[in-house]
Order: C-alpha cells, then sequence, then structure tokens
C-alpha cells in the first residue's frame, strides 16, 4: 500500500519454510483471486499446504505453519527464488495479514520483491551459510528471537549477526512509509513535458 | 556509449531520477480483472484520476468462463470481478473489450493484435507474462497492483535498471520443434531463477527466422526463468505484422518504421551474461517436474535427486517427483495423460491452433483424454473457424472453445482434478495450478495433440510426413 508508517526494526520469531521455488500459486492459489479488496487473504495463505480439505477444517499437521511451536512467528524463514511465478499481489498481501512482517530467503523472484516493498513487508537477502545458521538455530530453538535492523541492514539471531543488502530507494521508502504516488505526482510538470516530446503516431 | 536494445528503450522513457531510481514513462497500460479493482479502490480513496485512459487497454481474461459468455458462468465471486471491471472503465473512460466481444481475448493475445504494441514501447500489465510483448522490441513487465495504481494516476513507474543478458540461439529447428520447445530449452539449460535481475535479449539465426507469434511465445516464458522482461530486435517481419493493424500508425508508418530500425543492440554492446544454444540439438520439450525449469527432451530418462550436487535441488527434486508421481530413470514417452490443453497466452495464437491441427487433423483423441482446445483471443478464434480448424478439433474430439486463460491457472470453470496429468501448452507447471493435485506437463501444441491422440507423451516427429 502507498502510505503506510514506516518499517524501522522488527524483533520476532521465525518459522522456517525449508524449500527452495516457493511460487505465489502456493502461496495464495488462484481460486482465492476472485476477490476486489486487499484484506482477508491471511486465511488462505499457502492454502494447498497448509489443509487438508478444499475448506480449510483440517490442517495439515505436517506443514510447518501449523506447528505449535511456530505460533506467533512474525518472520518467514526460507530458501531461494522465493516468490516465483505470477505478479500477484495477493501473495504480499496474504503474507503480511496472516502476521508476517519480513521474510529472510536466500533471494527472491524480482516483481515479488517489489510488491513486498509497496506493501511494508520487508524482504531481507542473505547468502546461504547465513540461511543454514539460521534454519539450524530456528529448527533446535523455536523461540529464537531475530532482530532485524533496517536502518544498519542486518539480522541477529543470538551472538551472531549479518549485514544484509537492499537498495537505497528500497530502504528509504521503507523507512519513511511513503506516498509513492503523491510523490511521483510532484513531478507533473516534467511528465507533461515528457508527453509533448512523444512521436506523434504513440 | 555502445548500447544494448535495453538500454536504448529505457533511456529513451527516463523522466527523472527519484532516489537513485528512474522514473520511466509508461506507453502502454493493459488491465484485466483480477489484478486491477484493488487499484481502483486506491484511486478513489484519493480521489486520483486516471493519468491517460487512452493509454490504458482493458479486457477480460483470466474469470471468464470458455463455455458460455454469462459473466456469471463462474459464480458470483468472479461475475463481481468482471462487474467492477465494467464498473471502473465506465467510470474512468477506459477502452474494454468485454466478453463477447470481438475484440476480447486474453490481454497479451489480443494487445498484440490490434497492433497496440510497437517497437521501443514500454509496456506494463498485472501479469507476469507480459513479457510476451518483448517480441516487438518493446520493453514490456509484469507488476504487482499497487503499480498498476501508480501507472494509473501518473503514467509512469519507478524502476532501477536490470542487468542485461544475450540468449545467442543459432542454428536451423527440427522439422517439428516449435518456439515452445526453444524456450524451455532455454529454462531448462538457465534454471528457473537463471535471469532473475536480468532483462533477455533473444538473438541469433534461429530467432531471426521466426514469426512473430513465434517470438511472443519465446518471450512469453521469460519470466519462467526470473526474467525481468525478454525483448527481440525489431526486423521487417516485425514491421510486416503490424502494417495495417488497428492501432498501428498509419499515415506515420514509413517514419515510424526508420525510428524502430534503430532499436537494435550495437554490436560492440556489453551483456552482463551471455548463453548460447544450438537449434539444431533442440528436441521436443517437456516438463517433468513443478517448475518450468524441470524440463527434458520427450526420450531423455527423468533425473533424480543423485543428478544434482546441492542439498536444496536433492530436495526439489524428490518432492517435484513424488507430487507428479514420476519415477527417476523413467523416460516420459510411456507416461499416460488424461487431460490436454491447447491455449493460453503462451500457445493461443493462430499459428498454434494450425500447428496442433496438423497433428489432430490424422487421428481421434483417445478415449481416456478430455482435450479442448481455447483460441487465445476472439479474432483467434474467427481466423480458426474461417480455416476450418474448429472442425477438425471438433471431428478429432476435441472440444471448441471461446477464447480465455481457461485451464493455464484454473481461475474459472476449467479446473482440474487430484492426480489428473495433462499435457498443457500453458506456461507454469506448480504445484495446483491447474488444480489442486493437478499434474502439469508443458509441452508444445504440436506434441499436446499428439498426447491427445496417442493418450501418452509421443514425440511428434513419430508423425514425421503426416504433418
Amino acid at each position: 500500500m502507498s502510505s503506510q508508517q514506516g518499517f524501522t526494526t522488527h524483533s520476532g520469531t521465525a518459522c522456517p519454510l525449508d524449500q527452495a521455488n516457493v511460487d505465489t500459486d502456493q502461496i495464495i492459489p488462484k481460486q482465492f483471486l476472485t476477490g476486489v479488496t486487499r484484506t482477508g487473504y491471511g486465511k488462505h495463505l499457502f492454502h494447498d499446504w497448509r489443509y487438508l480439505d478444499l475448506h480449510e477444517q483440517q490442517p495439515n499437521p505436517d506443514f510447518v505453519l501449523n506447528n505449535a511451536n511456530y505460533h506467533g512467528a512474525s518472520i518467514l524463514l526460507t530458501r531461494e527464488n522465493f516468490g516465483c511465478g505470477s505478479s500477484r499481489e495477493h501473495a504480499p498481501w496474504a503474507l503480511a495479514d496472516f502476521g508476517f512482517r519480513a521474510i529472510i530467503a536466500t533471494s527472491f523472484a524480482d516483481i515479488f520483491y517489489g510488491n513486498c516493498i509497496n506493501n511494508q513487508l520487508l524482504p531481507v537477502t542473505l547468502e546461504k551459510p547465513a540461511i543454514d545458521t539460521l534454519f539450524k538455530q530456528v529448527e533446535q530453538a523455536p523461540q529464537t528471537l531475530i532482530t532485524i535492523d533496517l536502518e544498519a541492514q542486518t539480522v541477529s539471531a543470538g551472538d551472531t549477526r549479518w549485514q544484509f543488502e537492499i537498495a537505497e530507494h528500497h530502504k528509504h521508502n521503507l523507512l519513511k512509509g511513503l506516498d509513492a504516488i503523491g510523490q511521483t505526482l510532484e513531478k507533473q510538470a516534467a511528465i507533461e513535458k515528457y508527453e509533448q516530446s512523444q512521436p506523434q503516431w504513440l | 556509449m555502445a548500447r544494448t536494445l535495453y538500454d536504448k528503450v529505457f533511456d529513451a522513457h527516463v523522466i527523472d531520477t527519484i532516489e537513485g531510481d528512474s522514473l520511466l514513462y509508461i506507453d502502454r497500460h493493459l488491465i484485466h480483472e483480477v489484478t486491477s479493482p484493488q487499484a481502483f479502490a486506491g484511486l478513489e480513496e484519493k480521489q486520483r484520476k486516471v493519468r491517460r485512459p487512452d493509454r490504458t487497454i482493458a479486457t477480460m481474461d483470466h474469470s471468464i468462463s470458455t463455455r458460455s459468455l454469462a459473466l456469471d458462468a463462474c459464480g458470483p465471486q468472479n461475475a463481481l470481478q468482471l462487474q467492477t471491471l465494467q464498473k471502473n472503465c465506465e467510470e474512468h473512460g477506459i477502452r474494454l473489450f468485454p466478453v463477447g466481444h470481438q475484440k476480447q481475448g486474453i490481454v497479451h493475445v489480443m494487445g498484440p493484435e490490434l497492433g497496440l504494441i510497437q517497437p521501443g514501447m514500454t509496456v506494463v500489465c498485472g501479469d507476469s507474462h507480459t513479457a510476451t510483448h518483448g517480441a516487438f522490441g518493446a520493453l514490456a513487465f509484469g507488476i504487482g497492483t499497487s503499480q498498476v495504481e501508480h501507472v494509473l494516476a501518473t503514467q509512469t513507474l519507478k524502476q532501477s535498471k536490470a542487468k542485461s543478458m544475450l540468449i545467442q540461439v543459432d542454428g536451423t529447428l527440427s522439422q517439428g520443434i516449435t518456439a515452445k520447445d526453444i524456450v524451455l530449452a532455454i529454462i531448462g539449460k538457465i534454471g528457473h531463477a537463471g535471469a532473475t535481475g536480468y532483462v533477455i535479449e533473444y538473438a541469433g539465426s534461429a530467432i531471426d527466422s521466426l514469426s512473430m507469434e513465434s517470438r511472443m511465445t519465446i518471450c512469453n516464458m521469460s519470466i519462467e526463468a526470473g526474467a525481468k522482461a525478454g525483448m527481440i530486435a525489431p526486423d521487417q517481419i516485425t514491421f510486416d505484422y503490424l502494417k495495417g493493424r488497428e492501432y498501428a500508425p498509419d499515415a506515420d508508418f514509413d517514419a515510424a518504421c526508420e525510428h524502430w530500425r534503430s532499436l537494435h543492440s550495437d554490436p560492440d554492446a556489453h551483456f552482463d551474461a551471455v548463453v548460447s544454444l544450438h537449434a539444431d540439438d533442440i528436441q521436443p520439450q517437456v516438463t517433468w517436474g513443478t517448475n518450468p525449469g524441470q524440463v527434458i527432451g520427450v526420450s531423455d530418462p527423468i533425473p533424480g535427486p543423485d543428478a544434482f550436487t546441492d542439498a536444496v535441488a536433492q530436495e526439489s527434486t524428490r518432492k517435484a517427483l513424488a507430487y507428479m508421481g514420476l519415477q527417476a530413470g523413467a523416460t516420459l514417452d510411456a507416461v499416460a495423460v488424461s487431460h490436454v490443453f491447447i491455449g493460453s497466452c503462451t500457445n493461443g495464437r493462430i499459428e498454434d491452433l494450425r500447428a496442433a491441427a496438423s497433428i489432430a487433423r490424422h487421428g481421434k483423441v483417445d478415449k481416456s483424454v478430455t482435450a479442448i482446445v481455447v483460441p487465445g483471443s476472439a479474432a483467434v478464434k474467427r481466423q480458426a473457424e474461417a480455416e476450418g480448424l474448429d472442425k477438425i478439433f471438433i471431428e478429432s474430439g476435441f472440444e471448441w472453445r471461446l477464447p480465455g486463460c481457461s485451464m493455464c491457472l484454473g481461475m474459472n470453470d476449467d479446473i482440474l482434478g487430484a492426480q489428473d496429468r495433462c499435457a498443457s501448452t500453458s506456461n507454469r507447471n506448480f504445484e495446483g495450478r491447474q488444480g489442486r493435485g493437478a499434474r502439469t506437463h508443458l509441452v508444445s501444441p504440436a506434441m499436446a495433440a499428439a498426447a491427445a491422440l496417442r493418450g501418452r507423451f509421443t514425440d511428434v516427429r513419430e508423425f514425421g510426413e503426416q504433418q
């Protein structure tokens, strides 16, 4: 969403989803894309994996989100190429609505990454050894508190701290929670000037 | 400085720089019912207008039935979404091609065929397969709903520059091998995330000789390699395709062509990555797993976890084989299919239907198979019917449908059941994509038709001269 409170630091426990290439069809399957609002998708998050039935009455006990040890987790820990596939923004809407504030992964798909930034859901990319260590810690001690400091670009768990990269403009937008459209509308004159310079056939 | 095609199109659209990001002007904005309602609601909330309704074009494709023209044919939720698009387009003065309209179609099929997409344009849509339009030498990419709202309000988008990748495909394709096989072979080679962070330019003699329809099939699946966009430099084939189309330049056509001819990578332009493939080596491709990078030639053995050194890839393979109900070491040509889907923004164009019909006319759909053909647009449907392709399909035992996204993603009444196995000309074989528990194998239209007739995956070249 375009205008929100900024993201500065976040501390919470993590849910370990140990899979690579988690696509947006898994995050939120197509039958839930018929809505016309941005809310209410959290209950359908990871539907096919999370429930044994189509009506979401029987939780799948083998799926990590249903493991009582990870209830209340606000950070999703996962593997490479998270969020690949469809551009559906319903994916970050569902993750945020469920209660996640940040996702830590080895890598993200491009469109999903941008969609997270636009929804104040922080995507954190760490190297594989760091991800392996975090998985080990979180699997051994589910209550491990993880702190993400966006200003300092660090992730800390126990005695370990890792640095992460994020583009300056993404960081700025997350920290300030700016209204991106409002910002661009201030450039109206430049947009008009550009339009006047375009060839006639466009 | 020498520039790539991507550099040229990108640079020509930079209006300003904000926080190190470029503000790009957007020439065409395509919208559909699924990813736009929340964007319009956002505008309404802030009392903002659509800046350029004349550059915004809407169609209905994802949530519609391909059996009926009724908006509520797939239930009240889908109907509400379609009506919401209708209302939003009316309120903001946006051209909409609704169900039943002669210009309606899958957004990435109807846009190009109307001449709306031209070389050097920036094109966006709330749909990841927007990459399709790169076939015209446009910079085209999928965006999320917040970005749809941004483009509606400002006709611009903030973008940072991606890295560039050249994919060079030289040589000659064997008989029966198509653009779909090329792009699947590319994704198989570089991997499902192999182009993440890149814009791809496809080049080489095998690409140059392709029709616009085939080029669209290749660019369409750029996202399946993780790429931001895929582009092909425009040439005479592109210009000939555009000439005379409704929204293509008319009086200005020659002036436009002159500009379009400058849209190619300079000979010494730098690419951050270069990948080469030989067209002659490409076999008919079939995916075996649950992402498009898990693909092999139809007669190759299915890989097992031990084919990979990385533990994460081994686990992905194990999981994919279990979901797909396949054994490592077996070949796919022995695997029976229960469904065949021919259509989608990847393979729902006239050339695709001709290729499928050239196989279909030689026999009947196997009695164990349900097979459907879904034209990508109303115009494709009319053309196919004028050529008698519909009759070939119907006589062979295929269902002949109305245009729409249909079974590619099953947001409608074309949805598979658990353990159904589908030879599909669509673009994604993710778990559950075509229905919970359903197993999708991506193939070319000819391979899909061959699977329908034989009831199992078959090397289309077995049909040999019959084609």
